[in-house]
């Protein structure tokens, strides 16, 4: 294609040329930028309709790879009608594809068609946390011996440093049920939705695992990793739910590596 | 800590001490089901993290996939789920539906 015609059209710099090519990449309704053409100056609509194809699929696959359970739960049709959606109003915003699909659970909660299924989002919450975890970087968990060498009067002001991979979804709903059913080979048996379940997602060393919090659990991973100090978190944790059970939870987030063995202080 | 709360310094230091003889059992946070959380939770190329060589768990875009399917026009839109959900019970309503419902028919 010759300079002249792109000049013609008011595309001369490269950069425009990109902006143009890319505009009705994800817009099946919009013609093909006008300065592309096959031979002897005929449309080519089919040409660029490899490019469309080409990203609508990489991005969908890209949202299947980061979502196996939603998939899985909605079905290859449905999800791929979602999903190709998503992309259209939610183009990714990284070059890179496995941080693509951090917008879909908000999606998912607006899309009138997933509506009979009102724990969906939050399962895919979990997905992504699952991949943001794999993808942290990796630190020392905080180890037991160091918790208990604190001495007692100062263990009330501990602050705790967050693992990166750690993270907390809550759900309403049986979340993390439907996301282990969904998640491994095998049938899904019959799962009441109705049981509210709160996430952890950690990867103390080379696995991500994925945990059902117990009561209050939540509350207390969440003040902590916001800088509270351990007792103001443990009571926090306790008035929200009153079986909080503050060994049991002390020892499930030192096994899970919640936290790093970078203490940042007592500050009483 | 004041006399003030009700999570005292000596509650706090039984319960890192229990936590701590637990946690030689490696005890769940609760039972079954988090087990089976936690194994879903594991990949099936689970235990290996280098760079490039852990596709299965490692995301997309770690893999050069082509992009055969013709998927990009998209007007046949498939709005009723059809997976796995239909075994997921939401109470007060309808569990995963198979038959489209009236408002999700098109106009």
């Amino acid at each position: 294609m010759r300079p002249a015609n792109l000049n013609s059209h008011g595309v001369d710099d490269r950069s425009g040329y990109a902006a143009e090519f890319v505009a009705a990449l994800l817009d099946p309704e919009r013609a093909p930028p006008v300065f592309i053409s096959g031979p002897n100056g005929k449309a080519a609509t089919k040409r660029y309709a490899v490019y469309r194809n080409n990203v609508t699929v990489s991005l969908i696959n890209a949202l299947a790879a980061t979502f196996p359970a939603i998939l899985r739960l909605t079905g290859e049709d449905f999800f791929r009608a979602m999903a190709r959606l998503h992309v259209r109003t939610t183009p990714p915003t990284s070059p890179l594809l496995f941080e693509y699909g951090r917008d879909l659970p908000e999606f998912i909660e607006r899309y009138e068609h997933a509506r009979s299924l009102p724990w969906l989002a939050d399962v895919a919450r979990i997905e992504r946390a699952w991949l943001d975890a794999y993808h942290a970087a990796d630190a020392k968990p905080l180890l037991p011996e160091t918790l208990a060498a604190i001495p007692p009067e100062q263990l009330g002001g501990v602050v705790l440093t967050p693992h990166p991979a750690a993270r907390v979804v809550r759900s309403r709903y049986s979340a993390v049920t439907i996301f282990a059913a969904n998640r491994r080979d095998g049938p899904v048996p019959r799962i009441d939705a109705g049981e509210p379940e709160d996430a952890l997602i950690a990867r103390p060393a080379l696995d991500v695992v994925v945990r059902r919090l117990p009561p209050g659990g939540a509350e207390f991973l969440s003040r902590l990793s916001a800088g509270e100090p351990l007792g103001a978190a443990a009571e926090a944790a306790s008035t929200s739910a009153s079986d909080f059970d503050i060994s049991a939870n002390i020892a499930g987030m030192l096994e899970a590596g919640v936290f790093t063995d970078d203490r940042k202080g007592n500050e009483q | 800590m004041s006399k003030g709360t009700t999570v005292s310094a000596a509650i706090l230091t039984s319960a890192v001490a229990a936590a701590l003889s637990s946690f030689a059992h490696a005890a769940p946070m609760t039972e079954a089901e988090m087990s089976a959380a936690m194994d879903a939770g594991k990949e099936k190329c689970y235990g290996v993290s280098l760079a490039g060589m852990n596709d299965c768990a490692a995301g997309p875009g770690t893999t050069c996939q082509g992009t055969s399917t013709v998927d990009y026009q998209g007007n046949a839109w498939t709005l009723v789920p059809g997976g796995t959900c239909t075994s997921i019970e939401v109470p007060g309503d309808r569990a995963g539906s198979l038959e489209p419902l009236d408002r999700d028919l098109p106009a």
